[in-house]
C-alpha cells in the first residue's frame, strides 16, 4: 500500500508547480483569457517543450507512457493556475481519441503534431439535444463516393473556435441514441460547409457551437472502424472526467486555503472572522470535502490504472462527489469572503466559476448519481 | 500509488478470515444477524475466544499479552471482524483502561489488572461524563479527597454504558480545586464497584433499552494504590484514552457490511412487493452513501499508509469520527426506510417481519448517540478548526 508519488510524478508536480508560481499568476492568466485567442500560444509551446503534452501517450506513440495517476498529478498541479491553455481539449479529448482508435498513419500525421505542440485539435463530444448522453448523436455522415458527407450541429466544443482539427462523432447507422452506428471523423476546421460560433464560457475558457452543412470527409478521415466509435468516445470522456475531477480537487484545496487565510486576517467587530464558530465549522467542512475528494480521486485513478475502461462506477463516484461537495465548497468560499467574494477582481470568484463549470462538464452530479443508482458495485 | 497488500499480509488475512468463519459460535452469529442487542454472556464468551487465540489485546504491546501486529494487520483484522459480523469488543477494558494502565500505571497495577482485562474476567465501566459535564468534560465535579491511605469519593458519573454489569469503573475525579486551569487537579482512579456507597441508576434511552446508567458515589473509599500515575495528571491520561476511542470510531467496515446487506435486501422482492432496487430514489440515496463511505475508506487507508511509513497521520485522521458516524446514521436511516411499515413494531414477535428489519427503527433511534458521544461532532469540528486550520 502506497499513496506517495513516484519519482517521475514528483518531478512532474514540481515542474508544473514551479511554472504556475513563477510564470502564471492570476493577472497573467486573466490577460491570456481575455486575449483574442483565449490562451497563450507561447505558453502552449512551453507545455510541449517541458513534455507535458506527452504525458498520457505511450512511448511507442512518442509519449511519456503516463497513466491516469500521472494525468491526475499533472491536472492537480495545473489547477492553482486556472490554466486556460487547451490541455483538456487537445491532449485529453482529441489526443485520447487518437491514441485509442487512430491508425499508425493517422497518429503519425496528427498525434505527433499534437505532442509537438504544433497542432490544436478538439473533440465535438456534445450535441444541443444530448444533454450528457454521449450516444445521442443526430449529426449524420452519409457515404458519398469514396468519402462521406456530414450534416448536423455540435454544442459546447471546447476550444472549438481556435482548433485546427475537429474530431466529430457522426451517425452512420442506427437510431439517434444508439451506441452502435457512431463513427469518428477527423475534420479540418476550415473545411467547406463548416461554420463555428465561438464564445467564452463562464470560467474564462472558450468553446464553440459548430454547424456542419454538407461537410465532406475523405475515407481516411475515419478514425477507427465505421460504426464502432462509441467505445473510444466513451472511454475518452471517462478519462477527461477523471482529469477535470483532479483539477477540481486542486481548486478545492486552493479555495479552502485562501478562505482560511482570509478569515484570519479579515476583522469585523474587532476580531478575525475566523474566530466565529459558524465560520469555523464551515471551514472544517471545506477541509473534510478536500480530503474526501482527494481520497476518492486516488481510489478512482487507481481503479482506472488497474481495470482500464471498465471502472465506470469509480468515474461516476468521483464526479458525483465533485459535483456536490465541490459546489458546496465553492459557494462557502465565496460566502466567507463576503462582498469581496463576489467581485471580478478577486481570484476566488474565478476558482468558483471553474469549479462550477467542471460540475457540469461530462455529466452533472445528478447524472452520475443516476448511473450509480442503476448499476451494482462489483464485489 | 497502489493499495495491494504484501503476501504476508494476504496470508494473515486468510488466517483471520478462517478464524472468524470457524470460531464464531452459531448462536452469537445468529443474534448478531438478527440485529438484537448482545447479551453479556455472549459478549464475554466471544471475547474469551479471542483471548484464547491471543487476539484480545489487538493494540496492546506484546509484553502485556498484545498481538504486536503492524498497522496493516490491525486494519485487516478489523475488516475481517466486521465482515464476519462478529460482536464489537466492549471497549472499556481492552481499548480504554487497559492502555492507560500499561502506559501510566505502576508495576503492581499492571500485574493486578491487566491479565483480567485481557481475559475479559472483569467488566469495566467508564466514569467520564457527569450530569453537568458532557462535551465540556473539564468542568467535572466528582471529587476524591485525600484521607491518609485512601481517598473519599463523592459525586455522580453518567452515561456509563453497560455499567449495570461493571465490576470495576475507571473515573476522572477532581483531587484539587486549587488550580490555574480546570484541566489540572484531575486524577484517574480505578474503583471497585462493590465498594459501599455506590448506587447504579438505569437511564432508559429513546429505544426503551437499558444501555446506560448514572452512577452515584456517596463517601466511597478508594485505596491510594488505585490512583493511576500521578495525582492531578488524570486529564493527560484521559486524553490518551479518548484518542484510542476516536481511532476506532470510523466504523468503515461495519458500515460497508451494512451497506452490502442493504443492497442485497433491496435486490429481493419482500412480501410480494417489487424490489426496492426498482425505486430509483432509494437507490440514489444508497449510492450516495456508498460514495461517501468509499471516500472515508480511502481517507482511512491514506492515514494507515502514513502511519505505516512512520509519518504522523495528516488532518484526514481527525475527521474519521465525524464522517464515520454521519455515515452510520445515514445507513440506519436507509435500513429503516427499506423496512417501511415493518420498521415500526416495538419489541416484535420473532414471527413478524424478516431478518433485522423490525430492529431497524430502534437501531436508527439508538444510533442518534454516535454523533454525540466521544466528544460530539461539533466539538470535533472545534478541535479541527483549532489544531488543523489554526483558527
Amino acid at each position: 500500500m502506497d499513496f506517495t508519488h513516484t519519482e517521475i510524478q514528483t518531478m512532474l508536480a514540481d515542474s508544473v508547480g514551479k511554472f504556475i508560481n513563477n510564470e502564471y499568476d492570476f493577472d497573467t492568466r486573466q490577460g491570456y483569457a481575455g486575449s483574442d485567442q483565449g490562451y497563450s500560444e507561447e505558453v502552449w509551446s512551453t507545455f510541449a517543450e517541458l513534455g507535458w503534452t506527452a504525458v498520457p501517450f505511450t512511448e511507442e506513440d512518442g509519449g511519456f507512457g503516463g497513466g491516469p495517476t500521472d494525468v491526475m498529478v499533472l491536472m492537480q498541479s495545473l489547477a492553482p493556475g486556472l490554466v486556460v491553455e487547451p490541455y483538456l481539449a487537445n491532449i485529453i479529448l482529441a489526443g485520447g481519441i487518437l491514441r485509442r482508435a487512430a491508425s499508425p498513419e493517422q497518429k503519425e500525421r496528427w498525434l505527433q503534431a499534437i505532442i509537438g505542440g504544433e497542432l490544436q485539435a478538439t473533440l465535438a463530444f456534445n450535441e444541443p439535444q444530448a444533454r450528457y448522453d454521449l450516444a445521442s448523436v443526430h449529426t449524420t455522415a452519409t457515404p458519398d463516393g469514396d468519402g462521406w458527407v456530414l450534416n448536423g450541429t455540435k454544442g459546447l466544443v471546447p476550444n472549438g473556435g481556435t482548433a485546427d482539427l475537429l474530431i466529430v462523432p457522426a451517425r452512420t447507422s442506427g437510431a439517434t441514441v444508439e451506441e452502435d452506428g457512431i463513427t469518428l471523423f477527423a475534420i479540418d476546421a476550415n473545411a467547406a460547409g463548416m461554420s463555428r460560433n465561438a464564445y467564452a464560457t463562464v470560467d474564462g475558457l472558450r468553446a464553440a457551437e459548430i454547424m456542419l452543412d454538407g461537410v465532406r470527409a475523405d475515407a481516411d478521415a475515419v478514425i477507427g472502424e465505421v460504426g464502432k466509435g462509441f467505445a473510444a468516445l466513451d472511454a475518452t470522456i471517462d478519462d477527461a472526467t477523471l482529469a477535470v475531477c483532479a483539477e477540481a480537487v486542486g481548486i478545492m484545496y486552493v479555495l479552502k486555503d485562501k478562505t482560511v487565510e482570509y478569515s484570519k486576517s479579515r476583522k469585523q467587530f474587532g476580531v478575525p472572522i475566523g474566530s466565529f464558530q459558524e465560520l469555523q465549522h464551515r471551514m472544517v467542512d471545506m477541509l473534510m470535502a478536500c480530503e474526501q475528494a482527494q481520497s476518492l480521486l486516488m481510489w478512482s485513478v487507481m481503479k482506472r490504472d488497474a481495470e482500464g475502461d471498465d471502472c465506470k462506477r469509480a468515474v461516476n463516484s468521483i464526479k458525483y462527489l465533485i459535483g456536490t461537495e465541490g459546489k458546496k465548497l465553492g459557494e462557502d468560499a465565496v460566502q466567507i469572503h463576503g462582498g469581496m467574494g463576489v467581485t471580478w477582481d478577486l481570484d476566488v470568484a474565478h476558482y468558483f466559476k471553474r469549479l462550477t463549470t467542471i460540475g457540469t462538464l461530462f455529466g452533472n452530479a445528478d447524472w452520475h448519481l443516476d448511473k450509480l443508482a442503476d448499476t451494482a458495485p462489483q464485489p | 500509488m497502489h493499495v495491494t497488500f504484501s503476501d504476508n499480509d494476504l496470508a494473515f488475512q486468510e488466517e483471520v478470515r478462517a478464524f472468524f468463519r470457524d470460531e464464531l459460535p452459531d448462536d452469537i452469529r445468529k443474534a448478531m444477524d438478527s440485529g438484537a442487542e448482545m447479551q453479556p454472556e455472549m459478549q464475554i464468551r466471544w471475547q474469551q475466544i479471542l483471548y484464547r487465540k491471543g487476539w484480545a489485546g489487538v493494540n496492546w504491546p506484546i509484553e502485556y499479552g498484545g498481538t504486536d501486529w503492524s498497522p496493516v494487520q490491525k486494519y485487516i483484522f478489523a475488516r475481517e471482524e466486521a465482515f464476519a459480523n462478529a460482536p464489537i469488543v466492549i471497549p472499556f477494558g481492552l481499548r480504554m483502561v487497559g492502555p492507560v494502565i500499561y502506559t501510566f500505571g505502576s508495576d503492581e497495577q499492571k500485574q493486578r489488572f491487566l491479565p483480567d482485562i485481557l481475559a475479559s474476567n472483569v467488566w469495566w465501566g467508564q466514569g467520564y461524563s457527569e450530569p453537568g459535564a458532557g462535551s465540556d468534560l473539564a468542568s467535572l465535579k466528582m471529587r476524591a479527597d485525600f484521607a491518609g491511605d485512601h481517598y473519599v469519593a463523592n459525586g455522580t458519573k453518567t452515561w456509563t454504558t453497560l455499567g449495570q454489569y461493571a465490576d470495576w469503573i475507571f473515573c476522572l475525579v477532581r483531587t484539587s480545586t486549587d488550580v490555574a486551569r480546570r484541566q489540572e487537579g484531575i486524577s484517574f482512579m480505578l474503583i471497585d464497584m462493590k465498594t459501599p456507597g455506590i448506587t447504579v441508576t438505569p437511564i432508559i434511552l429513546l429505544d426503551g433499552k437499558h444501555e446506560v446508567n448514572e452512577i452515584h458515589f456517596d463517601n466511597v473509599e478508594v485505596p491510594v494504590e488505585n490512583l493511576v500515575g500521578e495525582e492531578g495528571k488524570g486529564w493527560t491520561y484521559g486524553k490518551v484514552l479518548l484518542q484510542h476511542e476516536r481511532t476506532n470510531s470510523a466504523h468503515t467496515f461495519r458500515s460497508e457490511y451494512a451497506l452490502r446487506k442493504l443492497r442485497a435486501q433491496a435486490a429481493r422482492s419482500v412480501r410480494g412487493a417489487p424490489p426496492l432496487a426498482d425505486d430509483r430514489n432509494f437507490m440514489r440515496k444508497l449510492a450516495a452513501v456508498e460514495v461517501d463511505l468509499k471516500s472515508l475508506e480511502y481517507i482511512e487507508l491514506r492515514t494507515l499508509a502514513a502511519v505505516t511509513s512512520g509519518r504522523a497521520p495528516g488532518p484526514e485522521s481527525s475527521f474519521l469520527k465525524i464522517k464515520g458516524t454521519e455515515i452510520v446514521q445515514a445507513i440506519d436511516e436507509l435500513a429503516m426506510e427499506a423496512a417501511g411499515y415493518y420498521a415500526l413494531p416495538y419489541k416484535a414477535e420473532p414471527s413478524v417481519g424478516e431478518g433485522a428489519e423490525t430492529q431497524s427503527a430502534l437501531t436508527y433511534f439508538n444510533n442518534r448517540k454516535v454523533t454525540i458521544f466521544a466528544g460530539s461532532n461539533e466539538i470535533q469540528k472545534n478541535i479541527i478548526a483549532k489544531h488543523v486550520l489554526g483558527l
